[in-house]
């Protein structure tokens, strides 16, 4: 039985601080939510009157009227392609290492600390790194290909860690109950890791893409062109890039650059956008298949 | 080999089973008896799953797992150094404690083990053929593209039981198969095995002492004393062990005065 006089539960009180932080949460979501919506309504009043087909058909223009980003989408497209034919089997392959052969011990730690490491180095790091090794000690020049180099070490720490997670989160039942089928290691990592990591792996991937060509200081550090009025047919093509063009935008002293800039950003938010509802499509489509 | 052992299947002689420096398993020899049902019993801990796993040599998945002694085969030691691990699963077969279907369709939760060994006969016809001697073909015949998931707890583990059959093993090796199902699941599960056992040598460990004495032909009963070390008190035929055992602890045991 209680006794009153050793409790004192100050229920309105109580009370009263669960609603004033109840407030303070909904307005630290709000500030994000609030801040996103001003940034986006913003952007759309400006460069809404500047999208057209020539905006993204034409090549850029000292005339604002003339400009279009043709020559930086393609390069931004093709800057998405080479970084994932570079990251994807390595970064795939290193993470198989990592949680399916490699032994714990102090050499793995080691890696492990230094790849959370890595994932948080800025990214002007990487491309300066990009430009001594890629661009002048391979002499790859200032090309796609040493940008996407570039790229693929900068999201490699990001697309291990998370096909790492997504491999780590197989069962070992699943694993065991293959080895005491008979199968060999990489029959297991084949037929059972593999096919239930793979919406994670996939998702980590797109993500890191989608966080690759929205960089624009590891290509300023390695490519400075920004006047580019042809589109790259080939990895040893120079190239520029969306943030690039339109960093370039904007530093121009004319109003009507800022419009085209905007434009610019819609185009980028668009890609980027569709890329994210692509990794949680293919998120959600393997799942179904699984749980069924 | 000669006439005496031709209906012993496996023979494990002197076995030792060590984790890094902790001794898990003393001095166990121990003859499986062909088409037989050998139920492994004992408290826990006294290693009777680890024993199990020796037969299938899932304890070289262990990092610092090292065994000494030897487990006859057909006249062949498992542990001699040319014979090959995964050669041996695919012959000496394993259903775990708890179902663990992959999360891949019924259908190709049965191929999976033809597949990695490279099975070369009609395939349908395999997995119909295991999914029957497993009791289950009725049951799933016409959802067998269905994800393995959505099967019940008792249907997932006579799956387990069907994905082992279909590698054609001589031996399969049961840790406590029944011990996450409910009773009604757990009959279906003990009389598939004994149904099994007219063409398969079936090692089975349970906690279940009623399970033993219903399943089993023959029983091993493990112990562990302070240091850990589990060993083998006493093995005999089921009737024999529960009913007249010669040893007073295997007696103290079935009784149930410790556990």
């Amino acid at each position: 039985m209680q006794t009153t006089s050793q409790f004192n539960q100050r229920l309105p009180l109580r009370k009263a601080v669960g609603t004033v932080l109840y407030f303070v949460f909904l307005s630290a979501v709000l500030v994000g939510i609030v801040g996103l919506v001003v940034l986006l309504t913003q952007i759309l009043i400006q460069g809404i009157p500047w999208l057209s087909w020539h905006f993204i058909s034409g090549f850029p223009s000292r005339h604002a009227e003339e400009a279009g980003l043709l020559s930086a989408l393609t390069g931004t497209i093709w800057l998405m392609f080479l970084t994932a034919v570079f990251t994807v089997p390595v970064g795939v392959g290193a993470a198989i290492y990592l949680e399916e052969y490699a032994p714990t011990n102090w050499v793995t730690n080691l890696i492990e600390i230094n790849l959370s490491n890595l994932a948080g180095v800025p990214s002007i790091v990487y491309g300066l790194l990009g430009l001594a090794v890629f661009v002048q000690f391979l002499g790859l020049g200032q090309t796609l290909m040493a940008g996407a180099m570039t790229l693929a070490l900068l999201v490699l720490p990001i697309v291990i860690l998370a096909s790492r997670e997504a491999i780590r989160a197989v069962p070992d039942t699943h694993r065991l109950a293959a080895f005491a089928l008979g199968a060999d290691k990489w029959q297991v990592i084949r037929g059972v890791v593999l096919p239930s990591s793979v919406p994670g792996i996939l998702t980590g991937t797109i993500l890191a893409m989608s966080r690759a060509i929205g960089e624009a200081a590891p290509i300023l550090a390695i490519s400075a062109l920004v006047y580019l009025t042809f589109v790259p047919t080939n990895p040893l093509d120079r190239f520029t890039v969306l943030p690039i063009q339109i960093f370039n935008w904007v530093s121009r002293p004319q109003d009507e650059f800022r419009g085209l800039a905007a434009a610019g950003i819609i185009v980028l938010l668009a890609i980027l956008l569709s890329m994210n509802a692509l990794a949680i499509l293919l998120r959600d489509r393997y799942q179904v298949k699984a749980d069924d | 080999m000669t006439n005496d052992n031709s209906d012993i299947v496996l023979s494990a002689r002197d076995l030792y089973v060590h984790y890094g420096d902790f001794l898990a398993l003393k001095d166990i020899n121990l003859d499986i008896k062909r088409h037989g049902i050998t139920a492994l019993i004992g408290p826990s801990g006294c290693g009777k799953s680890t024993l199990l796993r020796c037969f299938n040599r899932m304890n070289d998945l262990v990092q610092d797992a090292r065994i000494e002694g030897e487990i006859m085969f057909e006249g062949y030691n498992l542990y001699s150094p040319e014979r090959d691990a995964t050669e041996i699963r695919s012959r000496i077969g394993m259903v775990f404690q708890r179902p663990n279907p992959f999360p891949k369709s019924i259908y190709d939760n049965v191929a999976f083990g033809l597949r990695i060994n490279g099975y070369t006969g009609n395939m349908e016809e395999a997995v119909e053929r295991s999914l029957k001697q497993a009791a289950l073909w009725e049951e799933v015949k016409d959802r067998l593209s269905r994800s393995a998931l959505t099967l019940s707890g008792g249907q997932q583990q006579r799956l387990c039981i069907a994905r082992a059959l279909a590698v054609q093993p001589e031996v399969i090796l049961m840790d406590e198969p029944a011990s996450a199902l409910d009773p009604i699941a757990t009959l279906a599960i003990e009389e598939l095995i004994r149904e099994l056992s007219n063409d398969y040598t079936i090692l089975i460990v349970t906690h279940n002492m009623q399970q033993a004495a219903r399943v089993s032909d023959e029983t091993a009963f493990l112990m562990v004393n302070d240091d850990r070390a589990g060993y083998l008190v006493e093995f005999d035929a089921t009737s024999q062990i529960f009913t007249n055992p010669s040893d007073e602890r295997t007696e103290a045991y079935i009784t149930g005065r410790f556990s």
